[in-house]
């Protein structure tokens, strides 16, 4: 059973390969990704995070989600060296380079919970597998042509792990070097990583696409981490052991 | 100083990768335009394939048909997407218009990076349940999908 809901302006898609599974156990996710759009938002006037940026709520009275997402935002800060930063360049805190693959990671466990063994979640692009899909295979990830959004440049073989995909998007925009606020990263244009879990590869996928060329050296020297790296040049840089995900696994 | 000596030869083998890739321009990577025949999106197996909808089902939040979002300025170029609604539910997204200003040719030099392994981009067919990309949170396929999804509420 698949389907997808558009929720924090990207498209979020549930497929359970289960047989059991039905709309309840969607809404259960999507009900979560509801909740923390309304908490994590910063697009959003109401939400805990926006209210806490306007000076509304003062830190004894956040909620325990937020502590938990602001712990684990100065944690990564430490382990990648300051490249993964939520103060933002406005002054303000956004920790939506985190929140996505600890939302997905979450909602990956509501669906472990309710018995299922074979799903996967991909919000925007981040994507958490588990088990097989419908045809009792491994789930086949392709890494999106950051140059033709129709196409693919690779097919990974994925059997638990979380793939996270980090980019300039459309180039010259969005991500910036947080040790040097006024560049923006521009010489690569995507960094996919492959991580033990969703969290683990977004949180890493954000902070070494913030390190520009050198990042996919970062991911190298990260135990359990892989990465693919492309350039402005349609080039592509892997990290040692990527290829393992590119042949066929059992 | 190992360190000092191991990040000399980084910036050394990396400097003179630079070099090799601004000399020689051997590579010239598949231009998209003629690689637009084969899909990615997965191939439904007959297993997974609904049933078919009946065709004025508005039972879902949207009315089904296909829907054109706005055109988004990329500052690079333009972005537009299609929003295929099926059952009422969104079915597919397409991109009707994407910009693409990669640059035009390469060299590509196995030794660029030490232990890591440098290659060219190329397109696959290989079909694929899933696709990881950062498309989908930029801004202008943000902005397009909603103008789109905002044709087809019911």
């Amino acid at each position: 059973m698949r389907e997808t809901v558009v929720l924090m302006g990207m498209p979020v898609t549930v497929d359970i390969a289960d047989a059991q599974a039905d709309q309840k156990d969607m809404d259960a996710v999507f009900d979560y990704f509801r909740y923390i759009d309304e908490k994590f938002s910063t697009y959003k006037d109401t939400s805990e995070i926006t209210k806490i940026n306007n000076g509304e709520i003062g830190i004894s009275d956040w909620s325990e989600d937020m502590k938990t997402v602001f712990a684990l935002s100065l944690k990564t800060k430490e382990e990648t060296g300051g490249y993964f930063d939520i103060f933002a360049s406005n002054g303000k805190y956004d920790p939506s380079g985190l929140v996505k693959g600890w939302a997905i990671y979450n909602a990956a466990k509501i669906l472990d919970e309710r018995g299922f063994k074979n799903f996967y979640i991909d919000a925007g692009g981040d994507i958490q597998v588990r088990g097989k899909n419908s045809k009792g295979k491994n789930w086949k990830i392709g890494i999106r042509n950051p140059f033709n959004p129709q196409k693919i440049v690779k097919a990974l073989t994925i059997k638990e792990e979380g793939v996270a995909t980090s980019g300039t998007y459309i180039r010259g925009q969005h991500i910036y070097n947080p040790k040097k606020r006024n560049e923006f990263i521009n010489d690569i244009v995507s960094l996919t990583v492959i991580g033990p879990n969703i969290y683990e590869a977004d949180r890493f996928a954000t902070a070494a696409f913030a390190m520009g060329r050198k990042g996919i050296l970062f991911i190298d020297g990260i135990k359990n981490l892989e990465g693919y790296m492309i350039d402005n040049k349609g080039v592509a840089t892997m990290t040692a052991g990527f290829h393992k995900y590119t042949t066929q696994r059992a | 100083m190992k360190k000092f000596l191991l990040s000399s030869s980084v910036i050394l083998a990396f400097g003179a990768y630079v070099l090799l890739k601004s000399a020689r321009s051997e590579y010239v990577p598949v231009s998209p335009a003629t690689v637009q025949n084969d899909q990615i999106t997965p191939a439904p197996d007959s297993s997974s394939v609904p049933p078919p909808q009946p065709p004025a089902n508005n039972s879902g939040a949207f009315k089904d048909g296909q829907y054109t979002g706005s055109v988004a300025d990329a500052y690079y170029g333009n972005v537009q997407v299609m929003a295929v609604i099926q059952g009422g539910k969104i079915a597919d997204v397409q991109f009707l218009e994407y910009p693409n200003d990669r640059g035009t040719s390469v060299r590509i030099n196995s030794q660029a990076m030490p232990l890591l392994t440098d290659e060219a981009i190329m397109a696959q067919s290989a079909n694929v349940d899933i696709i990881s990309g950062a498309t989908q949170t930029s801004h202008a396929f943000r902005e397009s999908l909603a103008s789109a999804l905002a044709k087809a509420k019911n």
